[in-house]
């Protein structure tokens, strides 16, 4: 069975010649939700952006259910790569939460009924229904981020990209979002430095610092392991311990 | 978020249940349009046919409840007009007559109150139209009409960012004053102007996101029309009404004044 991602020997240095990514690969299997951890400044949205041809490099290999992120394929890619940005002000740029929603689905010639129901879907499975006809900015954060979600879901992609999905959010819409993410069927890798929100969603997670993946296991284990964290500048919330936090749902 | 925020989202629009609030944007704005075309080129001598014009235009205002308030402030932009046509009259050429115990030009009041009274219908019809359709419904009736498409995606962006940037700038203030930063004179400009500088960086490179967001789902230069709004044969024979209104104005007054 193919891979729903597969990231082999990729590196990417900027044009001044910062060095970003070295030798990075991972694989995600179907239906898998992997965290990437890392620091501020590790390279994690650099790789991000690779995943969906936003950036290209040259030296290593970045697949997507078996199909390579290049040039000729960027159309195929981008409809089964769906991309949350950190911010939902960059994500949502059309006049209402419908429009937007609809844009991505209607970009891949999606039309007439089959796209209303398209968007009625993503908006139903993250529960924005209500703010269809809203302008995006008439929403709290926590509904935007949501809508966001739902901007991609409309597309129907193999595997969701998040980027800091948990930034700025208070704790009730943080747990509203992780329960919509915990619902969906479908493969998650989410970057992210909030390490209980990966453990809470992510069984699995790798760890990427100064552009290298430098662990790949079971999020628990990784989390447990204070030599680990401590050599990647990560650290549990005060107060926080393995132990009582219980397994995964 | 303030007013600010709800007056910018929403515009001016209101909504009410009459077939011109009904009709689909790109009939409204193009019956809108070709009554004011009309109007137009209607010449200014014409004193009743505008002066039928204005009753039309008064009537719409009535009929579609749009407050005396917005009306007043929204007639502020005609001001720069308003002046001009007040000059014509003391510049403009011979013959003069006399007015009010005034020598004026008489080629001058004309083509004054030609100005003033074309402004003001083409104003409140703007007027009129804008608050009969939403934001979202005018791009989509542009982008219907042919209106080209980078000026619509522009236009779009524009409503949706201001209330961004908007924000963004007020933040910015609030963390100048927070530091006990007063605008006080010319010696302060120079903090004013690196904060425009800043929001000109911030605002680009959100576009750069934006843009990088859009491609991501499958952008490739155009917006997609999602409406499917398909108007009736009704809203086509209604949409002839204004136009249809004018040109009677014009035979009628042509006839009589015969």
């Amino acid at each position: 069975m193919t891979n729903a991602l597969e990231i082999s020997n990729l590196s990417f240095s900027y044009p001044d010649g910062r060095q970003v990514l070295s030798n990075v690969n991972i694989k995600i299997n179907r239906g898998e939700r992997v965290a990437l951890l890392g620091p501020n400044g590790a390279g994690k949205t650099t790789l991000v952006m690779h995943l969906n041809g936003i950036l290209l490099s040259d030296d290593g290999q970045v697949k997507v259910a078996g199909i390579n992120v290049e040039k000729n394929n960027l159309f195929e890619i981008r409809k089964r790569v769906g991309l949350v940005f950190q911010d939902p002000d960059d994500q949502l740029f059309m006049t209402t939460v419908r429009d937007d929603v609809a844009f991505g689905p209607a970009n891949i010639g999606i039309t007439g009924i089959e796209l209303e129901e398209r968007v009625n879907f993503a908006l139903d499975q993250v529960k924005t229904r209500d703010f269809a006809d809203r302008p995006p900015h008439h929403l709290s954060f926590g509904q935007r981020r949501r809508v966001a979600v739902a901007t991609v879901l409309a597309m129907k992609p193999d595997i969701l990209v998040l980027d800091e999905p948990s930034s700025n959010l208070d704790p009730a819409s943080r747990r509203e979002l992780a329960e919509i993410l915990l619902s969906l069927d479908v493969t998650i890798f989410m970057v992210t430095h909030d390490l209980p929100y990966a453990l809470e969603i992510c069984p699995r997670a790798a760890i990427l610092n100064d552009g290298k993946i430098v662990a790949d296991g079971l999020t628990r284990e990784l989390l447990g392991d204070d030599e680990l964290m401590k050599s990647n500048r990560l650290e549990l919330p005060f107060g926080m311990h393995l132990d009582h936090i219980p397994h995964h749902r | 978020m303030g007013k600010i925020q709800s007056h910018i989202s929403d515009g001016i629009y209101g909504h009410r249940h009459n077939w011109f609030h009904e009709l689909p944007s790109h009939i409204k704005i193009a019956s809108v349009f070709t009554f004011v075309l009309v109007v137009v080129l209607t010449p200014g001598y014409f004193f009743q046919a505008h002066l039928s014009y204005a009753l039309i235009v008064i009537g719409l205002l009535i009929w579609n409840r749009i407050p005396l308030g917005l009306i007043r402030k929204r007639l502020i932009i005609e001001i720069p007009f308003v002046l001009f046509a007040f000059f014509l009259p003391i510049f403009g050429t011979d013959p003069r007559i006399e007015f009010f115990g005034l020598k004026l030009s008489e080629p001058g009041l004309w083509a004054g109150w030609n100005i003033l009274i074309k402004a003001t219908i083409g104003v409140m019809m703007s007027l009129i139209l804008s608050s009969t359709t939403s934001q979202r419904e005018l791009l989509v009736g542009l982008e219907k009409l042919k209106f080209p498409k980078l000026l619509v995606q522009i236009m779009s962006f524009m409503i949706r960012y201001t209330v961004v940037v908007t924000e963004e700038l007020k933040r910015m203030a609030i963390a100048r004053e927070s530091r006990c930063f007063e605008a006080k004179g010319p010696k302060q400009w120079g903090v004013l102007a690196r904060s425009g500088g800043a929001l000109f960086i911030r605002s680009y490179e959100r576009g750069e996101r934006v843009h990088m967001a859009m491609l991501s789902r499958g952008y490739t230069g155009q917006l997609p029309l999602t409406t499917r709004q398909i108007p009736s044969r009704q809203d086509f024979i209604n949409g002839t009404l204004l136009p249809l209104a004018a040109i009677a104005v014009i035979l009628i007054w042509s006839v009589f004044l015969k």
